[in-house]
């Protein structure tokens, strides 16, 4: 099993979970997330005082697939939330150790 | 003149003194501070004897006239209107801070509703508005939980010449007591004890805003019945100038935020300080417009408070435009404030031509003042003095330049429309200026005693582990927004 973290623009996340159903891959978790790589910030200013705000709004998708799934999740995702301009995020992939539905017990890739 | 024995050391002059300034001075940590607290107690001593002595200057003769409908609801919804300014300025203000302060920043606005509420009936409108003192500087204590007041049906008109009920003019000016003070708390967020905060108010209200109320608008030495015969439509002086001369005498004795300037924030909430700031430009045909106490000609201070929020926001906007290549809301919702306050002497006073004028410079002045502040470490956290401070003396002394005499009746102001007509406009300008810096030297005097001595008391600020935890949490035990509990 695989944990795909992906951090992409916030106005991707539609397109992307649609990309992800579509593949049978139905269950996700978003966390709001602000970040910067090489896309650049902006000055605001209140006031008269200057602030540099580095840290840009994402979305942080979760997501954890059977490691046959791996290769087209992370297709779907690239796919769907790619603009071509700096900025439009990156993947990562983790191992996983286990998975437990809470409801059953059930554990391991039936879990997913 | 006290007994000197110089036998018993513990009723001497001296014995006193030194008890004095081990006690109440030694909690003043700084030297500088300590010299600073001699000078000032010993100006007001020195001021004290005038307090109690100097006769009111003659007063016009004015006509008992009945109370009227219109004139007395004008100055009701006025009141209203007015009571809405102070959530509004608690969410105009609230907007600024970090978010686990807004609470504690809200808190210091609307709970002078309370505070300043209950105080200003107890007492506070006898001192600002009574005579039983027989001074030009403070009122008396006649009008001791209004005694007396409106009559046993609460109709009776406040005075010869005012067609509105008493009540409703003390309704109406307890609001103005709540707002001045109110301002204040802009300065010192994000530091400043809950406990410093509710002492500082309740004697302020009766050593500022009240002498302010009755120098002023009680017949006494600033005013239009007084030695200096100046003219304050709603508010430029007892309210504007006083509460940003007592914001940076605050902020010099209380101090900066920890770790201030390296720990500056953006605003938590703009939509809040837009919402405030709307709220206040409403709450302020109130302010101004209801200052008329008649209904029939108070289309001019409506309108002219209006224009000069206008031209505040264009004014602001248009510069903050051109020199930084963007407008802000915030600048909007600022430019509008500074234009309110430039014109809230005036309102009455002056034409709509004027009123653009005055709205324009005073957001002109705020905005420049602003740059500055934010060059310098001075921390007036919420620019109080800034906005109110400058505009308030930007509009009092325009005031003197633009008032139009046929707007400054002598039944209502002899001593300002005497000025206005011997020595015209620049006669009248040299009195506002008069007044204004009395405005700073009594204001500032009292502010700082009053602080002093709650430093050297129960203490001014939070210690820096409490600032950095928040002050909703350390003052209030609350959480502003979703504690994330079930």
């Amino acid at each position: 099993m695989k944990m795909i973290t992906a951090l992409i623009r916030p106005s991707k996340l539609d397109d992307v979970k649609e990309a992800l159903i579509a593949i049978d891959l139905i269950g996700m978790t978003v966390t709001d997330a602000r970040g910067f790589g090489r896309q650049k910030g902006q000055i605001e200013r209140y006031r008269g005082s200057e602030f540099k705000v580095d840290f840009l709004p994402k979305f942080q998708i979760m997501i954890v697939v059977s490691d046959d799934k791996l290769d087209s999740a992370i297709n779907a995702i690239s796919n769907a939330s790619r603009t071509g301009e700096i900025g439009d995020g990156k993947i990562f992939v983790i191992s996983v150790e286990n998975a437990i539905r809470i409801r059953t017990g059930d554990k391991g890739e039936i879990a997913l | 003149m006290p007994r000197i024995r110089a036998s018993d050391g513990d009723l001497s002059v001296e014995m006193t003194f030194d008890r004095f300034r081990t006690r109440v001075l030694a909690g003043v940590q700084g030297s500088h501070l300590r010299r600073a607290a001699m000078v000032l107690l010993t100006i007001g001593a020195g001021l004290l004897p005038f307090l109690l002595s100097a006769a009111n200057a003659q007063t016009a003769p004015l006509k008992d006239i009945p109370t009227d409908g219109a004139d007395n609801l004008l100055v009701l919804i006025g009141a209203s209107q007015v009571m809405l300014m102070l959530p509004g300025l608690a969410f105009f203000y609230g907007g600024f801070t970090r978010s686990k302060n807004v609470l504690n920043t809200m808190m210091m606005s609307f709970f002078c509703l309370g505070l300043v509420g209950v105080l200003w009936v107890v007492i506070q409108y006898s001192l600002a508005f009574g005579t039983g003192f027989n001074s030009p500087f403070l009122g008396g204590l006649e009008y001791f939980m209004l005694n007396g007041i409106g009559g046993p049906l609460g109709d009776k008109p406040l005075a010869p010449g005012f067609a509105i009920s008493a009540p409703s003019f003390v309704l109406f000016q307890s609001m103005f007591a709540v707002i001045s003070v109110a301002l204040i708390s802009g300065a010192w967020v994000e530091r400043i004890s809950f406990k410093a905060w509710f002492w500082f108010v309740l004697l302020w209200s009766l050593a500022g805003h009240a002498p302010m109320c009755k120098m002023v608008w009680g017949g006494g030495f600033v005013g239009p019945y007084g030695t200096i015969g100046a003219l304050d439509f709603a508010g430029g002086t007892v309210v504007h100038i006083a509460s940003g001369v007592a914001a940076v005498v605050g902020v010099w004795i209380i101090g900066p935020r920890t770790g201030w300037p390296d720990n500056k924030r953006p605003p938590h909430n703009v939509p809040f300080i837009l919402l405030g700031a709307g709220i206040l430009y409403f709450g302020w045909f109130g302010f101004n417009g209801a200052s008329m106490f008649a209904a029939k000609t108070a289309g001019f201070p409506f309108l002219t408070t209006a224009m000069a929020a206008a031209a505040g926001i264009l004014a602001w906007t248009m510069l903050e435009w051109f020199l930084d290549g963007k407008p802000t809301t915030v600048g909007a919702a600022t430019g509008a404030v500074a234009g309110l306050v430039g014109i809230t002497p005036a309102a009455g006073f002056v034409y709509v031509g004027h009123s653009l004028v005055i709205g324009a410079l005073a957001a002109l002045g705020g905005l420049i003042a602003v740059r500055i502040k934010a060059a310098t470490s001075f921390d007036d956290s919420l620019d109080t003095f800034m906005v109110h401070g400058v505009g308030g003396t930007i509009g009092c002394l325009l005031t003197g330049i633009f008032a139009v005499p046929a707007l400054v009746p002598p039944e209502f102001f002899p001593k300002s429309a005497e000025i206005l007509a011997k020595g015209g406009h620049f006669a009248m300008f040299i009195a506002q200026l008069q007044g204004v810096l009395f405005t700073y030297l009594w204001i500032g005097i009292a502010t700082a005693v009053i602080l002093l001595i709650i430093k050297a008391t129960v203490g001014l600020r939070v210690t820096p582990e409490q600032e950095e935890r928040g002050l909703d949490s350390v003052a209030h035990g609350e959480e502003a927004y979703d504690p994330m509990t079930n």
